[in-house]
């Protein structure tokens, strides 16, 4: 429907907005905006790369792509969905099947064990306890941590523990992985490691990965850059030369 | 989200702080136990209430000397007794009587051997036991041929039997009544407390005439104390205390403008006054308990309300990975009605336990019902509901990236 209406090229689009604006209500009064009018499309199995210097707006569009938060104006088309109209429940279902997130900080819960922090989203999407747990352990192993399956998050280091994180936002299978500076509080070494999962799960799975960073060799890894300032997109082409 | 996963995930967080939901837990089990306990302890007061109302016998009449006005009862003070036998005798005879039983009491010291003890001595007649709802436990009740003869022979309740006899077989010996001898025919079967607190069973039972003429010496010879009047029925009894005035004033020679010079008091009435308000007692102290019950379910909304914000990161990081409202609701709530109905059930058990105690240490009477169990366990779980109702609200309407911002 969104597409007849556009009337755009793009229209099998996994990822479509336009002009998407984003103004924050703080007590201070009126700011400005965080996001300014962005037109953009990302199709399926790319790989984008989101730069841009600090409160350019990535997290803020980040978080509206991931429908953590709601923009004040513009449409966000996910799957040929428009967003807006779309439930609480719905919203949440697509978080937990359509998307998978990466945070800078990990948000792995404290004090469950690893195996159970991957498995969360399978308890919202209804599965049994044996299916999670070989689900889980499997998951681990893709990312190099079957061994440590019944350990604290805390008991692991902070690649580890990004690597859990990505675990988790793989259980569902997702189309799509969101990640907010994954490698922002890792060293060069084990951002490479983590750079190394997600180029392959965009090679081999196909997965839509959108990515922000302030490096411009995590950027390399990506095929594509949307450079971001003041809450605009400022570049949107190749990651040659950056 | 299925429902035993949701459980697991309130189960979980709540053994995360096991200190604080221990904290919240206490509230409801001290409510709990004070629920069950109080029930219990007016449950106790009603059964004894109602057993010594049983005991005394039922659809009773007293009828007494002296005229009642608005303030009560005008008796004795100068003014002869006017109940006498006679008139016992007759108000037997009345169609809507059952039976009736005359009363000439006193206190005497009593000895057995080298044993003394003081207790009340009734003068009665054979339909005495009858009327009281009493029944002769070894040997045999008082007979026409006592009463006639004013015979000194006697009935005693278990406490005299305890304090003279000791082990002893009493049937057939001769104790003392104010220092005359007394064969004692019979032994009385335990009875209990009386309404007023009384040991029934410290009593003994002579022939009236012989109370009258040997024992207590009586300056207006023939009346006795009291009357004791039975009707067959409730449903007699407006009819029988109409009767028994209307008879009395007959046989008193009392003129039209005089007032009586007795007085008809229903005592089943009064024990049903007692037993309501040993009802109401009960149910009052079961609301005083339910308060901190109340208190309690602010102390566990106090608690989810802290465990909401603290965990606020948790919840924001929960919705991003694709928990509904709904689920995290439910969390919440479940986690509050786990530490409640736990808590009730620890509360209850130490009710329980507490009751028993009462009624071990204390000698107060303390009975647990099932459904005073109940009553408390279900109000400990709706109390997690409701208090838990606004947290786990809070909880789940979070916006999700607001949720995730927070530190
Ligand atoms: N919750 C908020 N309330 C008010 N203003 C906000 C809020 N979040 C972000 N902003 C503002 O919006 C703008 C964009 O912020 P955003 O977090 O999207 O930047 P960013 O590009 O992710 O920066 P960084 O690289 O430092 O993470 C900034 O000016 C910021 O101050
Ligand atoms: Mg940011």
């Amino acid at each position: 429907m969104a597409d007849s209406r556009s009337g755009r090229s793009d229209s099998d689009a996994l990822i479509r907005v336009e002009t998407l604006a984003k103004r924050y209500e703080t007590a201070a009064g009126t700011t400005p905006p965080a996001l300014n009018g962005v037109d953009l499309a990302i199709q399926p199995g790319e790989f984008v790369a989101v730069m841009g210097p600090s409160g350019s707006g990535k997290s803020t569009f980040m978080n509206i792509l991931g429908c953590l938060d709601t923009p004040t104006s513009g449409a966000y088309y996910l799957d040929g969905r428009n967003v807006a109209e779309l439930s609480d429940d719905e919203l949440a279902t697509l978080r937990n099947r359509l998307i998978g997130f990466v945070f800078q900080g990990f948000n792995l819960l404290k004090r469950i064990s690893v195996a159970d922090n991957v498995a969360l989203p399978l308890v919202y999407a209804g599965e049994g306890k044996s299916e999670r747990r070989r689900r889980a352990l499997e998951l681990l192993d893709q990312v190099g941590l079957a061994a440590h399956a019944d350990k604290q998050p805390n008991q692991l280091s902070g690649g580890q523990q990004q690597r859990v994180a990505i675990a988790r936002a793989l259980s569902n299978h997702p189309r799509l992985i969101l990640a907010d500076e994954p490698t922002g509080n890792l060293d060069t070494h084990t951002s490479e490691e983590i750079m190394d999962i997600f180029t392959r799960l965009n090679r081999d799975q196909g997965i839509t990965v959108v990515l922000v960073t302030h490096e411009a060799d995590i950027a390399h890894h990506a095929k594509r850059l949307v450079r971001f300032r003041d809450g605009n997109v400022v570049y949107d082409g190749g990651v040659k030369g950056i | 989200m299925n429902f035993s996963a949701v459980t697991g995930e309130a189960w979980r967080s709540m053994g995360v702080n096991r200190l604080r939901a221990a904290l919240a837990m206490l509230g409801m089990v001290i409510g709990v136990a004070a629920v069950v306990l109080m029930l219990a302890i007016g449950q106790g007061t009603q059964a004894i209430v109602n057993d010594s109302i049983a005991s005394m016998g039922s659809n009773l009449f007293i009828i007494l000397s002296g005229s009642t006005t608005s303030g009560g009862l005008r008796a004795g003070m100068g003014s002869a007794p006017t109940l006498t036998l006679e008139d016992a005798r007759a108000i037997g005879k009345l169609p809507s009587v059952k039976t009736s039983a005359p009363v000439y009491s006193g206190t005497a010291q009593l000895g057995y051997g080298p044993n003394n003890w003081s207790t009340v001595v009734n003068g009665v007649t054979p339909e005495y036991l009858e009327v009281r709802n009493w029944a002769v436990e070894s040997g045999r009740n008082l007979d026409e041929g006592d009463v006639r003869s004013a015979a000194r022979v006697a009935l005693i309740g278990k406490t005299v039997v305890f304090n003279l006899f000791a082990d002893e077989p009493p049937l057939g010996k001769t104790m003392r009544i104010k220092n005359s001898p007394f064969t004692i025919v019979g032994v009385l079967e335990a009875k209990g407390q009386s309404m007023d607190g009384r040991d029934q069973d410290d009593s003994v039972l002579v022939p009236v005439t012989t109370a009258q003429s040997k024992l207590f010496g009586n300056p207006f010879p023939g009346t006795v104390r009291f009357i004791m009047a039975q009707a067959p029925s409730k449903e007699m009894m407006t009819e029988a205390e109409g009767d028994i005035g209307q008879l009395l004033r007959i046989r008193h020679r009392l003129r039209n403008d005089m007032e009586n010079d007795f007085t008809v008091r229903n005592l089943t009435a009064t024990a049903q006054a007692a037993a309501s308000s040993a009802q109401a007692l009960s149910f009052m102290l079961g609301a005083i308990a339910s308060i901190s019950l109340i208190v309690g379910g602010i102390g566990i909304m106090n608690i989810m309300l802290v465990s909401v914000t603290e965990r606020t990161r948790e919840i924001g990081i929960r919705m991003s990975i694709g928990a509904k409202r709904r689920d995290i609701l439910q969390q919440f709530l479940l986690e509050a009605v786990f530490i409640c109905t736990l808590g009730g059930l620890i509360g209850a058990m130490l009710g329980v336990a507490g009751a028993w105690a009462v009624s071990a240490l204390a000698e107060m009477p303390a009975v647990v019902t099932g459904s005073s169990i109940l009553v408390a366990f279900l109000f400990a779980a709706g109390t997690g509901i409701f208090f838990g109702w606004y947290p786990a609200r809070k909880a789940a309407y979070l916006k999700p990236v607001e949720a995730l911002r927070h530190e």
